[in-house]
C-alpha cells in the first residue's frame, strides 16, 4: 500500500479563546489547538506508520583527537605503548597488551595490503558508496593494522601483499576517510 | 557452585518480519510455550528473569526488559538486562547460569528478543555497524559483512579455504532447516546456487549471511529439586566458558594459538594468532567450558553442536576454534563431511543462524531451545512430529552432550555452553 498523509483542519482559533478566572463551568468547551501536521501510514492491518527519529551528537574524539588533526595536516598518527612498545597502527590511549599509556608516533605513508573487501551493500549512510574497497593495511616496524578505503583499483586487481599509499583529502572533514589508499 | 538444568524452552518462528505482534506478545508466546512444556511448574517457583536484546534503535524503547517482564506477569520479581551484541543471547543464558549456580533463584527465566524488521535492511545494517568502533571503524566501513569479509580473505590466503567450501556450509546448514518446521528458509541449494546470488562484500554472497529477523526464544533453568520435580527429561547445563577480544578487528595480535588438551604447539610454529582470521574469544570460551566440564577431545566427547553460523565463513573459522579440527582446516573439515547431520559431529541440524534466522536476542536462546529439544529426545514432539534432525550418534542410542556457541561483533564477545542429558 502506497504511504498517504492524514490530517484535520486547522481550529487553533477557537482553542485560543480566554478562559476566564473563576468563570470556569461545565458549559466552557476546552479544545487543543488542532494542526495541519499528518502521519505517514503504511498499513492499517496492522496499523503501520512512519516514526522520524534523528540526532545530533556533539561527538567528541577526546584523546583520539590528535589523530584527526593529523589527517588534516598530512600525518597519520598511531600509538607506542611507553612501557612495552608495542606499536599501534590504529590509535588507543592505552596499550592493549600491558595497559600502559601509550605516546603518539607518526606512521609510515606506504604499507601493504593485509586483507581486502569490495563492498556491494553497506549501511544505509554509505549505500551510495557502493561498490567501495575496505583494506586492512600492515606497516612495516608497526604491531597491529589500520582499517581504510582503498580507491583506484578494481576489485580483481586487489590483492594480499600489494603496495599501497596514503592519500589524504584537501578539505579535511576530521573524520577517519579524510585518508585513504592507492596503489603504490 | 550448585548445579543448573534446564527444565523448559520455548521459541517463536524467526520471520522476516512480524509486524503483527510486538517484542513482548512474542515474548509472552515464547514464554507460554515453554511453560505449556513444564505443566508441573508454577509460576510461584520463578525466582525473577535475565532479559536478553541487543539493540535500543530496533525498538526504539529503553527498557523494553521491563516491558517483555511486566507481559508475562512475572513483576515484582528482580530482573536485569544483558547485552552484548550477537552474543547477547548467549551471555543470557549464561546469566541466567549463574542465577541459580550461585543459589540466587532455584529458577529463572531467561529471555530474549529483537524486532529488526522495524528500520529497513540498510538501516538495520547501519546499527549492526555501530557495534563497531565509531572513530574508526564505522565511519570507514560501517558494514559487518564487509568485516566478515576481510577476515575469510586472510583465512582464504593463510589457508587455502575455497568460496565453494564456504558455500558448502550454507547448503548443508539450509538442507537440515528442510526438517525443521521452526526454520525461517527451507532451502534446497548447491554450491552454484551460493556463489551465483547477490555479492554482498566479496567473497560472501547473499545465501552466505543470515537474515535480520524478528522472533523470541525462551529457557527455564532450575536448581536440581526444582528439576526433579518438574521434569522427567531434565537437562544439565555441564559447564559454561566465555571470552572476549578488542573490538577493533585491526588491533588483534599476531602472537602464539591458546592451545586446546589435544593440540601440539609445533602444529603452529609459523602461525601468527588470533591475526584477523581466527577468533581468539571463541578459543577461549570453548577451552574454559571444556575445561570445567573434562572434555579432552571435542571431537569424540560431543555428539552434535549449534554454533554461530552468521556466515558460512565464521562457521568454518569456528570449527577452528571449537577445536573440531586444527586451525587453518575448517574447509577440508566441511569438505569431509563430518559436521553434516549424519556425520562425526553434526553441526546446526537446526538450519543454524543461516535457515532460522538473527533475532539477535534471541539466537543464542533459539540455539539452547534446539540443543534441549535434542538432549531430551524430543525434536519431532515439537517438529510437527517430524523428528528427521533428532540426533542419532553413531556409538549410542542417544545424544548425551551437545554445546552451544554464541558470537558478537568481529569475534568480541563468545560463549559456549555444554549442556547434558540428565535422565
Amino acid at each position: 500500500m502506497p504511504a498517504s498523509k492524514t490530517g484535520t483542519k486547522n481550529n487553533a482559533k477557537k482553542a485560543a479563546t480566554k478562559p476566564k478566572a473563576a468563570a470556569v463551568s461545565s458549559a466552557t468547551k476546552f479544545r487543543l489547538p488542532e494542526t495541519e501536521e499528518g502521519t505517514v501510514v503504511f498499513n492499517t492491518d496492522p496499523l503501520i506508520i512512519k516514526s522520524h527519529y534523528e540526532i545530533d551528537y556533539i561527538h567528541s574524539y577526546a584523546e583520539d583527537s590528535p589523530f584527526f588533526v593529523g589527517l588534516s595536516q598530512g600525518k597519520l598518527l598511531g600509538s607506542e605503548c611507553r612501557r612495552c612498545h608495542y606499536r599501534f597502527a590504529t590509535p588507543r590511549a592505552y596499550c592493549m597488551q600491558c595497559g600502559g599509556a601509550t605516546k603518539w608516533i607518526e606512521l609510515p605513508l606506504a604499507g601493504r595490503i593485509h586483507t581486502w573487501t569490495t563492498c556491494y551493500y553497506g549501511g544505509e549512510e554509505f549505500l551510495k558508496e557502493t561498490p567501495f574497497n575496505l583494506i586492512l593495511v600492515e606497516f612495516d616496524g608497526v604491531d597491529s593494522l589500520f582499517l581504510a578505503r582503498l580507491v583506484g583499483v578494481r576489485q580483481e586487481q586487489i590483492q594480499i601483499g600489494m603496495r599501497v599509499r596514503a592519500q589524504f583529502l584537501r578539505n579535511s572533514k576530521f573524520k577517519p576517510t579524510d585518508v585513504y589508499f592507492v596503489p603504490a | 557452585m550448585r548445579p543448573v538444568y534446564m527444565i523448559s524452552g520455548g521459541i517463536t518462528k524467526f520471520t522476516k518480519a512480524e509486524p503483527r505482534k510486538s517484542f513482548r506478545v512474542m515474548v509472552k508466546e515464547a514464554f507460554d510455550y515453554a511453560m505449556r512444556d513444564a505443566p508441573k511448574l508454577r509460576k510461584a517457583d520463578i525466582g525473577g528473569t535475565v532479559v536478553s536484546y541487543f539493540s535500543d534503535h530496533f525498538t526504539r524503547q529503553l527498557m523494553s526488559g521491563i516491558m517483555v517482564a511486566d507481559m508475562c506477569g512475572l513483576v515484582p520479581k528482580p530482573t536485569i538486562r544483558i547485552e552484548g551484541g550477537g552474543a547477547t543471547g548467549g551471555l543470557c543464558f549464561q546469566e541466567a547460569y549463574r542465577h541459580i549456580a550461585s543459589g540466587w533463584m532455584d529458577c529463572v527465566v531467561a529471555m530474549g528478543f529483537e524486532t529488526m524488521s522495524r528500520v529497513n535492511t540498510w538501516k538495520g545494517n547501519e546499527f549492526i555497524a555501530l557495534a563497531s568502533d565509531t572513530n574508526f571503524d564505522y565511519p570507514v566501513g560501517g558494514f559487518y559483512t564487509g568485516y566478515y569479509a576481510m577476515m575469510v580473505v586472510r583465512h582464504m590466503h593463510e589457508f587455502g579455504t575455497t568460496v565453494e567450501q564456504m558455500a558448502q556450509v550454507s547448503v548443508k546448514n539450509h538442507k537440515n532447516a528442510l526438517h525443521n518446521t521452526w526454520a525461517q528458509k527451507h532451502l534446497d541449494l548447491t554450491i552454484e546456487d551460493v556463489r551465483r546470488s547477490p555479492m554482498v562484500a566479496w567473497p560472501l554472497t547473499e545465501l552466505d549471511i543470515c537474515t535480520m529477523s524478528d522472533g523470541a526464544a525462551v529457557c527455564i533453568l532450575a536448581s536440581e529439586e526444582i528439576a526433579e520435580r518438574v521434569t522427567d527429561r531434565p537437562v544439565r547445563v555441564a559447564g559454561i566458558g566465555a571470552g572476549s577480544d578488542a573490538m577493533r578487528m585491526a588491533d588483534r595480535p599476531q602472537g602464539e594459538v591458546v592451545l586446546l588438551p589435544h593440540e601440539d604447539p609445533k602444529e603452529y610454529k609459523n602461525l601468527k594468532y588470533p591475526g584477523v582470521h581466527s577468533f581468539r574469544a571463541g578459543r577461549t570460551a570453548a577451552k574454559m567450558a571444556y575445561e570445567k566440564v573434562g572434555i579432552r577431545s571435542p571431537l569424540d566427547e560431543l555428539d552434535f553442536i549449534e554454533l554461530h553460523d552468521a556466515y558460512t565463513s565464521s562457521e568454518l573459522q569456528t570449527y577452528e576454534d571449537l577445536g573440531l579440527c586444527r586451525y587453518g582446516e575448517g574447509g577440508k573439515f566441511i569438505e569431509s563431511g563430518a559436521p553434516e547431520l549424519r556425520g562425526v559431529i553434526p553441526v546446526n541440524p537446526s538450519g543454524g543462524l543461516l535457515a532460522c534466522g538473527h533475532p539477535v536476542g534471541a539466537t543464542g536462546l533459539m540455539q539452547a531451545v534446539f540443543a534441549f529439544w535434542q538432549l531430551q529426545g524430543n525434536i519431532a514432539k515439537h517438529n510437527g512430529g517430524d523428528g528427521f534432525i533428532q540426533i542419532k550418534p553413531r556409538s549410542k542410542k542417544h545424544p548425551m552432550r551437545g554445546l552451544i556457541h554464541s558470537h558478537a561483533g568481529t569475534g568480541t564477545y563468545v560463549t559456549c555452553s555444554i549442556l547434558e542429558r540428565a535422565f
